[in-house]
């Protein structure tokens, strides 16, 4: 282990590079910093919340390379060269995503911390599927935790998207 | 499948609701949350802010020996190391409970349960705060912990609260309600008297956003401005008001958005008050944020109630009684949330919702070594634990009697002509028809057929030993919301009342300011939904601020389902209020004597000249211009009101759950369940049927999967989401719900309150259905949670304490 | 929340390159793949390597591809991969069927065939799997390459055989003769949950009788997470509903089970049994081995 008390100040740190919504940025941050904490704390995109530690929860899931993954558990160093997306992408110049719409229109949040989340493997699974059935939004969407839905709403929500458009960063078709 | 309230996707009802009053309207707050631009407290930055972690026990009970904190100290990036010790010269180690009790701060003499604050270490940054932990070294002498409640009160057990002069037991209190000697005289007529240990053991509400504060301190103007997840931010003002001397003037508690709450956030935790004396001690601004683990280890936990319950009927099925005997863990300290008068919550509405004469319950509180609390996770002060209690003695009566559990409750409901009902523990229910509901239940359900089903399944298992066992469990429950009336409830002497300030602007927009606190329920929609239905004004011209003591009214705050009841109600009061005032406005601008005026939403008019009339929006203009009113009303168009509710509001409902069962692992699936609930008047239906479907994966969560066990070592069992399990969507099924109306006659809008109903409600009728596909076997009962194990020890006999640890016994 | 103590990264280009990261860093160096097993283990502080070197970067690990009877896996190659891979699940039913209970679906997008493998957790589902597949990992180190049959890699709990110096490749599998087909059965107490027990069987039956059969399982601490006994006994055996069950009591009789919070051990026995009898049965059905009337 490395001795904090000895070696306080000169924590290992990497250089990390990364495109982010589209953006490439370059941070020098501690080696252990957790993808999640880069978001927010380092470029300062707070929509991707955390709310477990454990990867059970899915707060914390954002895109890299196309992909949702969970960002509390990666880190930041891992997803250098890769292209990150965050729930504030989803909106495009035409408007909200039609998983956005979704949400709004078949009350698919409630305190909506999970939502970003749940957004995002939403339109992940639109991209790959675009028109899936109730057990397939189930099953997609079973490592992300709601407290408040009863995920009723939130399936709702994604077949509405997916009744709307499917198309990425448009408005409803 | 039935169902009476649909909405498919592509049914979809006009996307922008009414423009004005109650209907479904979308809701206000999404668009920046779809956005990711909600604000949570941990996205709350302050420049220059510095971040605070605790450390924790590891242990349940010990003594604290010695507290090295020099290598934390020494750490370049740690501002401040803060103790027990430190706390006691600032007289802030130990704070007022919320229930005649104290809490340690930090943790000066002993810890008392794993988990427990010990040490706060402020640091630049979260990182280097979480490292400086592990440069603390605590020495601990370890004592042997108290972990099984029903252990507590042994002779010999070890004293957990040693700080309470001549403590010589773990004993809280006694309470009863109800008359023994009526029960008993009941009792003793009847033709069977069933008897059941029910156990409701510890869970979590766990909401997804854990609990963190951010307290900035002016070192200039001694002003504290404290971010905090809160459900009750002026309660939380006032005490931190009473505990540290802080002047209330000079306290600002803001609540931003709260990512859920159920009970979790409204208890004053010890690391909201260590932020305030980081930030003391450093004049920076500090942000503490708990991790999942501290979460579930050592904020407000739910149930862990051991309840005997006795039933006593004719033979004929008709209940004659209700004896309950209950032992409640609360923990190491005494801090339930709860009105102050009632130790045992709203436990004693547990006669439910049937007619007959007598009832008595008993609960006695006992210390333990585990997290203080008791009362949250959405149960409406215990009724949560009433209505499991009555719902599976009315099960276990029926099964005793060999009766459908359907018609048994039919037997026995109260009917409508019966409210308002006075019941044998001296609760007033305000109304209802609770056997329309009961039967609209059993009409979605296909109740006969399901019946025939479970026939043929039991049939096909008996023939082969193999496959699913199906089970269909009711139950049908009365809530108790909306704490309440000032002079029975209170918490630490603040009376349950609520206000509400609304203010017409010029050009007849809005702002209505209130005491409570949303965690996803929807308020900045259904609050100006409120206003908008009396006053007229659209409800997209109305805001909504809460959450901020410096601008909103004193209340106390959104828990136990009283949004609604109590603050909904001041809304429309001070509405009227103001509808009022526009009258003489009105009257004034047209005129004409306030008398002859009549009102359509929105519109006063001179009764008879319709063309002669003045929206809401023009009074307020000229409520604000040069108009000449009348002697003593005074310029400009706003209202307020505090709100003393007459008496609480009793929503109710009935449901069915279909579960199968896989008879070779134990397995529960449920298929389906109906849920008909009854709030009064639906202010906005669509957020009513979301508040149903959360309540209702709670109540599959608790059913099946959730609980905090511990070892005997006193260890938490339940400390992350990989072991305290919650439900997902593959476990929930396609909820069907429905609505019967019966509105409250004293609430001014004849609403009741919704957002604890599913959680109190679903989860007896989930034990039903598992009992009732158990059947079979002999089994009369199981523990919660009904886990593939528990499940398949139940059907050999050989159940296990589902609040310890798994043992091989 | 909870963060992992300071460590050095690296980042591996090639398979030479983190062999020769692993020397540098020496004992207290760990691999990483995917993360979801490690990562939390950090963030919890019960593991706390001094180095972390990232493989996710080394070209050529992610492949599946099948030759000359035997199927190749890569290392790298994710969960969700070989849940998505047609070719799996026409050789191997099993492993698609594991896969679909692994984690869910977020987490099977990062985590990797060879970190989970490696990870060994006695609950694994795809150490069970491969195990009764007879799969083998390849492996690079300094002293070379060799292979190690999936059922010798694990040395305990959290522990395999591999030297320090030592990384997986790939896993190979040999592919089934005859008419074949193979199941996964896994109790959860929740999706997403590790197994309470799980059993995976491959069968390969040739002039009515069962010519090979694998039995993995997890969570039960069977002996390198097989039933090796209830494979002897059942090779060599017309296919029949007595055979179910008698194997089904060998492979529960091949477990030790752990009491903990997802059972008392006598249940998780029993599920071994259970699930055992659950895979075989239908391993058996897809087979062509077994007609209606047998299952029973």
């Amino acid at each position: 282990m490395t001795d904090l008390a000895e070696t306080p100040v000169s924590l290992p740190t990497t250089e990390v590079s990364l495109t982010i919504n589209g953006e490439a940025v370059t941070r020098t941050v501690e080696s252990r910093t957790l993808l999640i904490h880069f978001i927010r704390d380092h470029l300062d995109l707070t929509g991707t919340h955390w709310g477990c530690d454990t990867s059970n929860c899915g707060a914390c899931v954002v895109w890299v390379d196309k992909k949702p993954v969970k960002s509390c558990t990666m880190l930041a160093a891992m997803a250098g060269g890769h292209e990150v997306r965050t729930v504030e992408d989803l909106e495009g110049a035409d408007g909200l995503d039609p998983v956005q719409e979704g949400f709004m229109q078949c009350h698919g949040l409630q305190c909506g911390f999970c939502t970003p989340g749940m957004l995002m493997v939403g339109r992940a699974l639109l991209d790959e599927n675009p028109n899936p059935s109730e057990d397939e939004i189930r099953e997609a969407i079973s490592g992300n935790l709601c407290r408040c839905t009863g995920y009723e709403n939130i399936i709702r929500s994604v077949r509405w998207a997916a009744e709307a458009g499917t198309s990425e960063n448009g408005a409803s078709q | 499948m039935t169902t009476v309230e649909e909405s498919p996707a592509t049914d979809q009802p006009d996307p922008e609701g009414p423009e004005v009053g109650f209907g479904r309207t979308l809701r206000k707050e999404d668009i920046r949350f779809v956005r990711g631009k909600g604000n949570y407290l941990d996205d709350v930055r302050i420049p220059g802010m510095l971040h605070g972690a605790v450390l924790r026990s590891p242990i349940a009970h010990g003594r604290i020996v010695n507290i090295d904190t020099s290598a934390a100290e020494a750490h370049p990036k740690v501002k401040a190391v803060i103790t027990g010790a430190i706390l006691e010269t600032l007289n802030l180690a130990w704070a007022p409970s919320l229930s005649h009790d104290v809490i340690a701060i930090l943790a000066t003499d002993k810890v008392r349960y794993q988990g427990q604050e010990v040490a706060f270490v402020v640091a630049e940054d979260h990182y280097s705060a979480r490292d400086a932990l592990e440069l603390i070294d605590v020495e601990y002498e370890i004592l042997d912990p108290v972990v099984d409640a029903r252990k507590a009160l042994e002779p010999g057990a070890p004293v957990i609260r040693t700080d309470i002069e001549d403590k010589a037991d773990n004993h809280i209190f006694d309470w009863e309600s109800g008359d023994a000697d009526a029960t008993q005289a009941q009792f003793d007529k009847a033709d069977v008297v069933v008897t059941e240990d029910l156990l409701y053991p510890r869970v979590h509400p766990a909401p997804l956003e854990t609990c963190g504060s951010v307290a900035d301190m002016d070192p200039v103007d001694g002003k504290l401005t404290l971010w905090c997840t809160t459900q009750a931010p002026h309660a939380h003002r006032t005490v931190y008001a009473l505990v540290a001397g802080l002047p209330e003037h000079k306290i600002r508690v803001i609540s931003p958005d709260i990512g859920g709450g159920f009970g979790n956030k409204v208890g004053i935790y010890p690391g909201y008050v260590l932020s305030v004396v980081g930030s003391i001690i450093t004049k920076k601004p500090v942000k503490w944020m708990e991790n999942r683990e501290e979460n579930l280890i050592s904020t407000s936990f739910a149930r862990d109630y051991h309840m005997h319950g006795e039933i006593a009927a004719t033979s004929e099925g008709k209940i004659l009684g209700v004896k309950v005997d209950v032992l409640a863990d609360h923990g190491a300290f005494n801090n339930t949330a709860q009105p102050t008068k009632f130790p045992a919550g709203f436990f004693h509405v547990f006669t439910g919702s049937y007619d007959y004469p007598a009832a008595h319950c008993k609960v006695t509180g006992v210390y333990t070594n585990k997290a203080p609390g008791g009362v949250a996770y959405a149960c409406s002060f215990r009724v949560t634990e009433a209505v499991y209690l009555i719902e599976r003695m009315v099960d276990r009566l029926a099964q005793q009697l060999g009766m459908d559990p359907a018609e048994l409750r039919m037997k026995n409901l109260l009917q409508p002509e019966q409210f308002p009902y006075h019941s044998p523990t001296g609760w007033e229910y305000d109304s209802g028809n609770y056997p329309a509901a009961l039967q609209m239940a059993l009409d979605m359900a296909g109740y006969d057929e399901l019946r025939r089903e479970q026939a043929e399944k039991r049939a096909a298992y008996e023939a082969t030993g193999s496959g699913d066992l199906m089970g269909i469990g009711i139950s049908f429950f009365t809530e108790t919301v909306g704490a309440g009336p000032r002079k029975h409830m209170d918490i630490l002497g603040l009376g349950m009342a609520d206000g509400c300030e609304l203010r017409v602007h010029p050009t007849g927009k809005a702002v209505v300011r209130l005491s409570v606190q949303t965690q996803g329920q929807g308020h900045e929609t259904t609050f100006a939904q409120i206003v908008s239905e009396v006053t007229g004004i659209p409800t997209a011209d109305i805001e909504v601020v809460h959450g901020d003591t410096d601008n909103t009214p004193f209340g106390l705050g959104t828990y136990g389902s009283r949004s609604t009841p109590v603050s909904g109600a001041a809304a429309a009061i001070a509405s009227r209020r103001v509808v009022d005032k526009a009258k003489i406005i009105a009257a004034t601008m047209m005129e004409a004597n306030p008398d002859d005026l009549e009102w359509e939403q929105g519109t006063w008019s001179v009764k008879g000249s319709p063309d002669r009339s003045v929206t809401i929006q023009e009074t307020a203009m000229a409520a604000h211009g040069p108009l000449e009113l009348p002697e003593g009303v005074e310029g400009q168009l706003d209202a307020s009101c505090v709100y003393d509710p007459p008496n609480l509001t009793y929503p109710f409902g009935a449901y069915i759950c279909v579960a199968d069962i896989d008879s070779g692992t134990g397995h529960v699936k449920v298929r389906r369940f109906i849920a008909v609930d009854d709030c009064g008047p639906r202010i906005n239906p669509m957020i009513v049927e979301g508040q149903v479907h959360g309540g209702l994966a709670d109540g599959v969560g608790m059913a099946l999967m959730e609980v905090i066990a511990f070892d005997e070592g006193g260890n938490c069992l339940g400390a992350s989401f990989m072991d305290y399990l919650l439900p997902t969507s593959m476990e929930c099924p396609s909820w069907e719900t429905g609505e019967t109306v019966t509105p409250s006659p004293h609430h001014p809008l004849g609403v009741k309150g919704v957002g604890e109903s599913a959680t109190v409600g679903s989860p007896p009728a989930v034990v039903n259905a598992v009992v009732d596909a158990l059947a079979p076997f002999g089994v009369t009962d199981i523990d919660m949670p009904c886990t593939p194990a528990q499940v398949w020890r139940t059907m050999q006999g050989r159940r296990f304490r589902s609040d310890l640890a798994i043992t091989d016994d | 929340m909870q963060v992992p103590a300071p460590f050095v990264y690296e980042r591996a280009t090639s398979v030479q390159d983190a062999l020769a990261l692993l020397a540098k860093h020496g004992p207290d160096a760990r691999l990483v793949a995917g993360g979801h097993s490690l990562l939390p283990m950090m963030k919890l502080r019960f593991a706390d390597p001094a180095a972390l070197i990232d493989i996710n970067s080394i070209d050529g690990l992610d492949q599946i591809s099948v030759a000359d009877g035997i199927m190749t896996i890569g290392a790298m190659v994710t969960h969700a991969q070989l849940l998505a891979s047609d070719v799996v699940a026409q050789h191997f039913p099993m492993l698609t069927e594991a896969e679909r209970v692994i984690a869910d679906p977020v987490v099977r997008n990062k985590g990797t065939v060879g970190g989970s493998l490696c990870q060994a957790d006695p609950a694994e589902d795809l150490s069970a799997a491969l195990g009764a597949l007879r799969a083998s990992v390849t492996t690079i180190g300094s002293g070379g390459s060799r292979s190690i049959p999936v059922r010798e890699l694990h040395d305990g709990p959290y522990q395999t055989v591999l030297d320090e110096n030592e990384m997986v490749t790939e896993v190979t599998v040999p592919l089934p003769s005859g008419s074949s087909s193979s199941a996964y059965e896994k109790l959860e107490r929740r999706v997403g949950d590790w197994a309470i027990a799980a059993s995976g069987v491959s069968v390969s039956v040739a002039d009515g009788v069962i010519s090979e059969i694998g039995i993995g399982l997890a969570a039960v601490e069977a002996p390198n997470m097989v039933a090796a006994d209830a494979e002897d006994a059942a090779r060599g055996q017309v296919p029949s509903a007595e055979l179910i069950e008698r194997i089904g009591e060998l492979a529960a009789e091949a477990t030790d089970p752990n009491t903990d919070q997802r059972g008392p051990a006598d249940y998780k026995r029993h599920l071994a049994g259970e699930l055992t009898k659950r895979a075989l049965r239908r391993a058996l059905t897809n087979a062509g081995a077994l007609t209606n009337e047998g299952a029973l």
